[in-house]
């Protein structure tokens, strides 16, 4: 007989097996995803490359470094972006299985439900991403011998704590609407593509844009990732920008727990776990 | 005194929708509240089956999914084992597991794939699940090949005895079966209830067993309860039941009580 920690320790692990599990299943389409991933990326290093020919490369304009600062969005908004969508969708993924009142009847805390998936989401992500990654140097020829790559890896472990409070956040969205809470996931991720700095500084935005950035993690996340690895900013220098990111997981990981407390109470109250809408 | 396995006080659960009234304006929706359990009462003390039967419509599932930790009673209380289902809902949990109508999985994942998870999700190792696992399906008259082949291969017979074997592997003291044999092949059908029969010889658990089939009930149960309009309409043993009301069998008995049959089609909560 294991304890109550040792049986949450088995649930979390069982959660991060279970999609290891699906995605072995439909390993094809993850062939197709990270085809898509690869040829999402080298589009936009080409577009920096189209750059010159478009005239840009001219006076004070870098193309090398215009070439890896959007590189360096594009590899980091696929890993963010997947690590996200894998914990938003989570709830209206097993909605859609059929599977979801199992899972809520399982004796288990939402927070190790959640983390279950969070955590899976997390090392998926950085293989693909390592290996997009790999492609991207091959072809780019990207030079990183100026970056610190323990500053950035700092800023990436770092940036998951307000990632994973947002992705709970939006996970709850199918539990208010069983028809149209998935959607929603889109539009935040969309949103957060718009204001959070990925393929440009927040400084091009108008003012509610910018402040709609100040206030989204991701910016923080990307711009602290590419100061290490353009300019090389070492741990010591991105410490307010792990300070930054931490406190924001800080608030956003409970305010995200608490709304899906209140929004699974609400969904047994009117009965909308059964629905499959 | 051993503690009740369920003990209900007065529970009450209706479900609200809004609706447009025919030739009222577009924006102007009332609220249209269906009662699905009426200040209903129940004690069942722990190991045998209990029965339900009603027509859909009755509260049945309702019953189920309180116990669950899957609703939320409007009024009264609900305890499993002492555990109140609201507040106490993680414990309720962990005394409870349930087989549905529609046997839910990963339909990708194969059936080992799904009770491993299953059995992690209830604090289990992987340590000696596949024995357990083959066991439990042979059992239930299972070929032992199908263990690794995709759900979504297996005939609906097949899935809903994984579902069988799937709360089995996690021991639950209170078994809910929620229409478990539905739709099943007749020879498929006698195995599930030949398992359930072995169970409740076996084993120290409690079944609750939502179904139409009135063989079934005659032949599982000890205790057969009779919902209707979400009221509980009797309770007493097939046997006690029938000759209290003269009646040949239990259709008759619900018959003689509701004055409709048990295929009654009504809204379905």
């Amino acid at each position: 007989m294991i304890g109550v920690r040792g049986s949450e320790m088995s649930a979390l692990f069982g959660f991060a097996e279970r999609q290891l599990y699906v995605y072995k299943r439909y390993w094809v389409w993850e062939v197709v995803w990270l085809f898509y991933s690869i040829v999402s990326v080298l589009s936009i290093g080409f577009l920096a490359s189209g750059l010159g020919s478009l005239g840009a490369g001219g006076g004070s304009f870098d193309l090398r470094k215009a070439q890896l600062y959007l590189l360096i969005g594009a590899l980091l908004w696929g890993y963010l972006s997947l690590v996200f969508m894998e914990a938003a969708y989570a709830i209206a993924w097993e909605r859609w299985e059929g599977t979801i009142e199992y899972t809520f009847m399982a004796p288990v805390r939402r927070m190790t439900h959640l983390m279950g998936i969070c955590l899976f989401a997390i090392v998926y992500g950085l293989a693909r991403t390592f290996i997009v990654l790999l492609v991207a140097v091959a072809i780019f020829e990207i030079d990183f011998s100026h970056a610190d790559i323990a500053g950035a890896l700092i800023v990436l472990a770092a940036s998951m704590a307000p990632l994973v409070g947002l992705a709970i956040l939006t996970s709850v969205l199918p539990l208010l609407s069983p028809q149209k809470g998935e959607q929603m996931s889109f539009a935040v991720q969309g949103f957060m593509l718009l204001v959070s700095g990925v393929y440009y500084p927040l400084t091009v935005l108008p003012w509610p844009l910018q402040a709609a950035g100040f206030v989204s993690p991701l910016t923080y996340a990307l711009a602290g990732m590419r100061s290490s690895l353009l300019q090389g900013s070492t741990m010591a220098d991105q410490l307010p920008t792990v300070g930054i990111l931490l406190g924001m997981g800080a608030v956003l990981i409970p305010i995200g727990f608490a709304v899906f407390t209140w929004a699974e109470r609400r969904a047994k109250r009117l009965g909308l776990l059964k629905r499959s809408g | 005194m051993s503690m009740p396995a369920i003990e209900i006080q007065g529970v009450t659960k209706a479900f609200r929708h809004r609706e447009r009234q025919s030739g009222a304006p577009l924006w102007r929706r009332a609220w249209k509240e269906k009662v699905a359990l009426h200040e209903l009462d129940l004690k069942v003390e722990p190991g045998g089956v209990t029965g339900i039967l009603g027509p859909n419509g009755s509260g049945k599932s309702t019953l189920i999914r309180i116990l669950g930790t899957l609703l939320t009673p409007d009024a009264g209380t609900a305890k499993v084992f002492g555990c109140d289902v609201v507040t106490d809902a993680l414990q309720v949990r962990r005394h409870v597991n349930r087989v549905s109508v529609e046997a839910a999985f990963f339909k990708e994942l194969s059936p080992w794939e799904n009770m491993i998870y299953a059995s992690r999700l209830y604090g289990n190792t992987s340590r000696g699940t596949r024995r357990r696992v083959v066991e439990i399906l042979k059992m239930l008259g299972l070929p032992e090949d199908v263990i690794d082949q995709p759900m979504k291969e297996l005939s609906r017979g097949q899935q809903q005895k994984v579902a069988i074997a799937r709360s089995f592997l996690t021991a639950p003291s209170l078994l809910l079966m929620d229409e478990p044999t539905t739709g099943l092949d007749p020879r498929s059908k006698k195995e599930v209830q030949a398992v359930l029969e072995r169970l409740r010889a076996e084993r120290e658990i409690t079944v609750l067993l939502c179904t139409h089939d009135m063989d079934e009930a005659a032949a599982l149960c000890d205790r057969v309860l009779m919902l209707d309009g979400g009221r509980l309409l009797a309770d007493a043993s097939p046997d006690q039941l029938c000759a209290q009301h003269g009646a040949a069998t239990l259709e008759d008995v619900f018959m003689h009580l509701s004055g409709k049959t048990l295929e009654t089609e009504e809204v379905i909560l």
